[in-house]
């Protein structure tokens, strides 16, 4: 086999397709995950039926979707109903391509990179990708013909645009500290400077998350969704696999949120506490836990906040949702990002 | 392979190019304006993809995400809350313009021509221009930066006041006078 087939195309469609099921399989079971959590929150025991400790729950509802009948509504745009699930699905995985999991490692001489690709403005990919989400949620919404869904729509469109905004702005402190864009030189710098980003920048690591559970559309940012008064909004008309989709691209999501903010935040694969202290005695403890290891259970704890937040916090009004995103964070993150900038400035940065 | 291999890159070209020119089509085609901003964003997308081909990826990156993840969100917001559904097909009155449209399409045909004349004749365009800060190759992000906020400083300081004035006077024209008509 001719050597640029091998690094251009086999070995890619390999790491593809093992990040795909990975990511498919982990947003199916953050739904067992989560209706586990949230039953032991409410004193409940949750889903405990299908196979050992209902372990296999996520497989059968999986099984569930596939086969249930596929409605459309008779009056629902046929093309834009059909492209609303795909719209959400494609850039909710895309996003997967430049998330580093680990450092490159050598395996019998050859280097191994446990990412597909590390492009240098990684994180305008992620965002750019994802901004693309948006029009599988309005264009659902809007194509269902259908009130509820058209408002979940609408208020989806509104929501994301607005908190996009403070989002972006947290990322640029990150940016700023790193003086890169590429999530693996992030990752790095972050080693090189001994201290986590979130230390320094633990305004933008708060308004980051607190944006992107507003970006997933989770509680208590759900209004989009908002059962109670839109009967599930966008997806009221979906069922079957179609509705899969918008499930799966929610997971995903999260799980793209999560990666992300361990990236930016937490040093990504990196041990906890990289600092000259910690060596003296964490280090060499803890030096046989491989760094892809590091890298799921600091994701692992962002998932965990998030069911958190849906088991312990009522639901925002619509306004009082702009409200915070236009007059607190946006201004917050903006002052925020001069106080770092100018700290970057003048010292040189975290070291 | 090895001839696929080469002509990858053309390929992409073709495909990318052929995804613009449909899309900006489709967007005076489509008789449904949410059809129409999809084709827009299709447009969008395609150029996104040339930029990245040039590689210029942050020119790529940006065209996504203000274009295609910005202003196209707000127009199709837009066009679901004044309920366009697709135009009815009814006589429009553009006879009167199509001497003004075929004048202007020749002319652009002409520029289009010459454009592509020069191109040809001349030497090849440097594509390496789009990553170089003062004479070092450092990338695409580095030069738009250095160009932005050294070069063209003061240029760009004048065209954010004047979005900025634009912004203003939208909300002002925007907004209902208060007391008028409830509360706005």
């Amino acid at each position: 086999m001719p050597a640029p087939l091998m690094t251009y195309l086999v070995i890619p469609l390999v790491k593809i397709v093992v990040i795909l099921a990975v990511v498919i399989l982990l947003a199916a079971y953050m739904s067992y995950f989560e209706r586990k959590v949230l039953a032991y929150m409410q004193i409940r025991i949750g889903p405990n039926r299908v196979g050992p400790r209902g372990w296999l729950q996520p497989i059968a509802d999986a099984l569930k979707l596939l086969v249930k009948e596929d409605i459309v509504p008779s009056r629902a745009e046929k093309l834009v109903y059909f492209l609303g699930p795909v719209l959400v699905v494609v850039p909710a995985l895309l996003v997967f391509s430049v998330i580093p999991f680990g450092p490159a490692f050598k395996v019998a001489g050859h280097v191994v990179t446990p990412y597909l690709t590390d492009v240098n403005i990684g994180i305008l990919f992620i965002l750019a990708v994802s901004s693309i989400g948006v029009y599988g949620v309005i264009l659902g919404g809007w194509a269902s013909n259908n009130k509820y869904s058209m408002m979940g729509g609408l208020r989806s469109a509104a929501q994301l645009v607005s908190y996009e905004v403070p989002m972006g702005l947290s990322v640029v402190t990150v940016l700023l500290m790193a003086n890169s864009l590429s999530l693996v030189k992030i990752v790095e710098a972050q080693q090189r400077s001994g201290v986590w980003y979130v230390f320094p920048g633990f305004i933008a690591f708060f308004i980051y998350f607190v944006c992107g559970v507003a970006e997933t559309n989770r509680n208590p940012f759900d209004l989009p969704e908002a059962e109670s008064e839109l009967v599930a909004g966008f997806h009221t008309e979906y069922s079957g696999m179609k509705f899969a989709f918008y499930f799966l691209a929610e997971y995903a999501n999260m799980v793209v949120i999560s990666s992300i903010a361990t990236v930016l935040f937490l040093g990504g694969w990196l041990p906890p506490f990289p600092n000259a202290l910690a060596a003296l005695w964490a280090s060499p403890a803890l030096a046989w836990i491989p760094p892809v290891a590091w890298f799921v259970l600091k994701m692992a704890a962002f998932l965990f906040v998030y069911i958190w937040f849906r088991g312990t916090f009522p639901r925002y009004r619509f306004d009082q949702l702009m409200a915070l995103g236009w007059k607190v964070f946006i201004p917050v993150s903006l002052v925020n990002l001069m106080a770092v900038g100018l700290g970057v400035l003048l010292i040189g940065g975290p070291r | 392979m090895s001839w696929f291999l080469v002509h990858f890159a053309q390929l992409v070209f073709y495909v990318m190019a052929s995804c613009v020119i449909a899309g900006a089509v489709g967007v005076i085609a489509f008789r449904s304006p949410v059809h129409a901003a999809l084709s827009l964003l299709a447009s969008f997308l395609g150029v996104a993809g040339l930029f990245v081909l040039l590689e210029a990826e942050f020119l790529a990156a940006v065209q996504v995400l203000v274009y295609a993840g910005g202003v196209m969100v707000l127009f199709l917001f837009v066009i679901m809350l004044v309920k366009a559904r697709a135009i009815p097909r009814e006589p429009q009155y553009v006879n009167r313009l199509v001497p003004a449209a075929v004048g202007l399409g020749v002319v652009l045909a002409l520029l289009l021509g010459a454009g592509m004349w020069a191109s040809v004749t001349g030497a090849p365009a440097d594509a390496a221009a789009l990553q170089r800060v003062a004479g070092a190759q450092l990338g695409n992000t580095e030069a738009v930066g250095w160009s932005l906020y050294r070069d063209y400083l003061l240029p760009f300081e004048v065209v954010s006041i004047v979005l900025l004035v634009a912004m203003i006077g939208a909300i002002v024209l925007g907004r209902k006078e208060p007391g008028k008509e409830g509360r706005a």
